[in-house]
């Protein structure tokens, strides 16, 4: 579709063409960016978005093609030479260093090697400026260990810019946020936008796209199939074009409430590194019931998945499993007593990268007489129950052998997900299951889920995707500060209502 | 420059990076050969006839390439599961003094039964050496590349202050160096009358046992599950923390061997020149291996070759014996290049 805006066009990507061995990730992709515009790149996980953009900002070389920033040829492979062109890029995984602070992470790179001196007062101040014009408030003295996920965020679009980006790229930038903080950045894009910078912003998520963007293009499988003025679009024309067929909502037969599986009794933790804790605590997961749990990342959501998955204990309060309170919890002792665990982080907690697909999958159960007898592991039985996940849970991988850390982030969850719901948990903690996945793996897991409930399971399913939450979960409890709500039945509160509990208001009081 | 990585790499390349590497390392110090003022193609026909070209040289070859599969085994184990073991040579020589305190008559027991003993014991003794920097690790956080190296000295001394004390032989004409192990101590000689004895065929079974550990066992498991990822392993409901612990017992026990095996198999007794850095080529012998045990035993043979056939060499050709240690760290220069490589495609711009 030619550009009918009459602002100068500030990008262009011409016929750019990227491949992994036989894999086409990229195939002849041209677009432009005019100056204030948004335009949203949609597509599933392996649709080539995230390739294309890293093309751009020079962390790989384009087979073929070329890319112009204000109608200057960026040379290939320089990450460099894109920054100075005033590209900047907030990454889906974010490259802060974690023991500094945040002025220092901005700053980082942008000082002369050979000055002595850092000049921590005029960085500081002028920060303190950005983030004040565009609403990203943060304290910049704090290290980023400290920050929860959506202010290392906004440190991330602080960094670019500071370094006087023009044109800013998100790459699924309200994965980590909930919905006031998407709110709040999508002001802030407006805010951008407006003093002339342009923005690529790169989603799966249909309403974000429509809800933010000028333009649309549409990536399946490495190939631009669409391109639309929003405006003229609608949701299910996009999602038509993205998936290449239409998807069905998953239907929620209602649920049949047994006893309580895992009961929390006041219970509270110490702080983590990140400050996140649980301040004490109450909840029970009921057999045949998905219990969601809303809230504001850094409110102790990691501190009670790390509870529940046996990494963290409880410094006080009860918490019994199966009627019994635990004793000597651990991993182990969580996955004995039947809890599923899907971790929130699958690259650097739920897999081991560089073991293959088949070491993985027996990771939580190597012991067992199934997978290994006297010390030995039985790299059969392994082997093929690695290939049994593979073709049930319908996951693409060159082989058994393959280094898990090879595939695609929706691929790694299956397997993830077959090795949690194999063994036929009582028990699940889903931590954000769907995190970063296309809308495919998205309902795949969503079935998944609803399945095991349907078999008496007790889901614990800890999202900042408000509308997953409301989607499957037959109660929701909102989480603040560590503290947990009592659980209110499907539809009972309004979206509006919970993210004002999300908020805090009327759980303080209450607490 | 950039890193991209690339796909796991074939047999074929797994064989032709390190040889590669080691064609490096021929080339680079034939340099120095040539700054030496000989030819570097007959100095390294000499090297190599000194390491292979008689049974003697062989079998001196396989004699020095002993100590060097335990320590090499024992520094891949300890780094596959990233528990990073510099102290191969204080636990070699605590294997040394064992074999010593216990073999030079304290245990009146006859050989089939006395040998296994001291060498269990002298394992012990070598993995309870390293069990102190693991447990430092996993209790406060103390680097165990610290730990482990600064060991080396004090065993060392501790070393020199028992021969100089206890340990001294009465008839030793004032050295400090031990009595002898007494005959049903000794490892038994493969060939009658040549210096290669019993401890290369135990270090070649125990590349062996290190290899099925590795590969078979769920111990293996647990210990590149720990080396790779310890969060996710633990995560996993791996005990991290028992994992290193059994790892620095095995990498200590089989270091300490080391010992035991020269004291037991060639030299007798103990003095301070028992090890010239057995335990810290071990390190190199481990990373030429990519820390596969089988690979060891071919890289500790190719390393004592070097040093045996410079020794030769440099007897003849007058190029100075040092030509072997340069050659075997530009050959450990030259490896983890080449493992990078491997695993790796660089890109210039």
């Amino acid at each position: 579709m030619p550009d009918t805006t009459d602002s100068p066009i500030v990008l262009r990507l011409s016929g750019i063409t990227k491949r992994f061995g036989t894999l086409v990730a990229n195939d002849a992709i041209s677009l432009e960016l005019g100056k204030g515009e948004v335009v949203a790149l949609l597509g599933e996980n392996g649709a080539g978005k995230t390739t294309l953009m890293n093309i751009l900002f020079g962390h790989y070389v384009a087979d073929e093609g070329t890319v112009e920033a204000f109608d200057e040829l960026l040379p290939a492979g320089d990450p460099r030479a894109a920054l100075d062109a005033g590209i900047g890029m907030v990454h889906q995984h974010f490259t802060l260093a974690d023991n500094m602070t945040v002025v220092e992470n901005i700053a980082l790179g942008t000082q002369s090697p050979w000055s002595l001196r850092f000049n921590r007062a005029a960085a500081r101040k002028r920060i303190a400026q950005l983030s004040q014009d565009f609403g990203l408030a943060v304290d910049p003295d704090r290290p980023v260990s400290a920050l929860s996920v959506g202010e290392r965020q906004r440190v991330e679009i602080l960094k670019a810019l500071y370094r006087d980006a023009r044109i800013l790229i998100l790459d699924e930038p309200t994965a980590v946020l909930t919905p006031p903080e998407t709110e709040a950045l999508f002001r802030t894009l407006k805010m951008l936008v407006g003093k002339g910078l342009s923005i690529i912003f790169i989603s799966h998520k249909l309403g974000e796209v429509m809800a933010v963007s000028d333009r649309v293009l549409v990536l399946r499988g490495g190939r631009l199939v669409g391109e639309r003025r929003t405006a003229e679009t609608t949701r299910k024309e996009l999602a038509a074009l993205m998936v290449g067929q239409e998807v069905a909502a998953p239907s929620v037969a209602p649920a049949k409430r047994g006893e309580a599986l895992l009961v929390l009794e006041s219970v509270s933790t110490a702080p983590s590194a990140s400050g996140s804790r649980l301040d004490q605590a109450t909840l029970a997961l009921h057999a045949g019931v998905i219990t969601g749990l809303a809230g504001v990342s850094g409110n102790g959501q990691s501190a009670l998945a790390a509870l529940i998955a046996g990494t963290e204990r409880p410094v006080s309060g009860t918490m019994r499993v199966a009627g019994e309170p635990v004793s000597g919890w651990s991993p182990r002792a969580a996955l004995a007593q039947g809890i599923a665990r899907i971790p929130e982080d699958r690259h650097a907690v739920g897999t081991i990268g560089d073991m293959s697909v088949t070491e993985n999958v027996i990771s939580e159960r190597y012991r067992d007489r199934r997978f290994s007898r006297r010390g030995f592991i039985d790299w059969k039985a392994a082997r093929a129950f690695a290939e049994e996940l593979i073709r049930d849970y319908d996951v693409k991988c060159p082989s058994p052998e393959a280094r898990i850390r090879l595939l695609s982030g929706g691929n790694m969850q299956k397997l993830i997900l077959g090795r949690a719901l194999d063994p036929d948990p009582v028990i699940i903690l889903a931590n954000q299951p769907t995190r970063g996945l296309d809308v495919g793996a998205v309902a795949y897991v969503h079935r998944r889920l609803l399945e095991a409930r349907q078999k008496g399971a007790a889901v614990l399913l800890i999202s900042e995707d408000l509308d997953e939450i409301l989607a499957l979960s037959d109660e929701v409890c909102v989480m603040f500060k560590g503290r947990i709500s009592p659980p209110s039945p499907r539809g009972a509160r309004s979206i509006q209502e919970l993210g004002e509990m999300m908020a805090g208001q009327g759980l303080e009081a209450a607490a | 420059m950039r890193l991209e990585a690339k796909p796991a790499p074939s047999l074929a390349a797994t064989l032709a990076y390190p040889a590669g590497a080691v064609l490096v390392t021929l080339l680079s110090s034939s340099l120095l050969v040539l700054a030496a003022g000989a030819s570097p193609f007959s100095v390294f026909a000499l090297v190599a006839k000194g390491a292979a070209g008689s049974q003697f040289a062989l079998l001196e070859t396989l004699t020095r390439a002993t100590p060097l599969i335990f320590t090499g085994l024992a520094v891949a184990v300890a780094f596959r599961a990233k528990l990073w073991n510099i102290g191969a040579e204080a636990q070699l020589y605590a294997g040394a003094v064992v074999t010593v305190v216990l073999g030079t008559g304290a245990l009146p027991l006859p050989a089939p039964i006395l040998i296994p003993v001291i060498m269990i014991a002298a394992m012990a003794a070598g993995a309870l050496l390293l069990l102190g920097p693991a447990l430092l690790k996993t209790r406060f956080g103390v680097d165990e590349v610290v730990t482990t190296l600064l060991l080396n000295f004090i065993v060392l001394l501790f070393v020199s202050m028992l021969l100089e004390g206890v340990l001294k032989d009465p008839m030793g004409l004032g050295w400090p160096q031990s009595q002898r192990v007494v005959a049903d101590a000794q490892l038994p000689r493969l060939i009658q009358g040549k210096r290669l004895h019993l401890g290369f065929l135990i270090a070649i079974l125990a590349a062996a046992i290190v290899w099925v550990v590795m590969k078979k066992t769920t111990l293996g498991y647990e210990m590149r599950a720990v080396g790779h990822n310890p969060e996710a392993a633990r995560f996993a409901g791996i005990p991290v923390n028992s994992v290193l612990m059994k790892t620095a017992l095995l990498s200590g026990g089989i270091a300490a061997l080391a010992g035991f095996s020269e004291v037991a198999g060639l030299k007798g007794n103990l003095t301070l020149d028992l090890s010239p850095g057995y335990g810290y080529t071990g390190i190199v012998v481990a990373m030429l291996a990519m820390l596969n045990p089988l690979g060891v035993v071919a890289s500790a043979i190719f390393v004592a070759a070097i040093f045996v056939g410079a020794d030769a060499m440099s007897r003849t050709a007058g190029v100075p014996s040092y030509i072997a240690e340069v050659m075997v760290a530009t050959a450990l220069l030259t490896m983890v290049v080449a493992i990078m490589l491997m695993r790796f495609k660089v890109r210039w711009r």
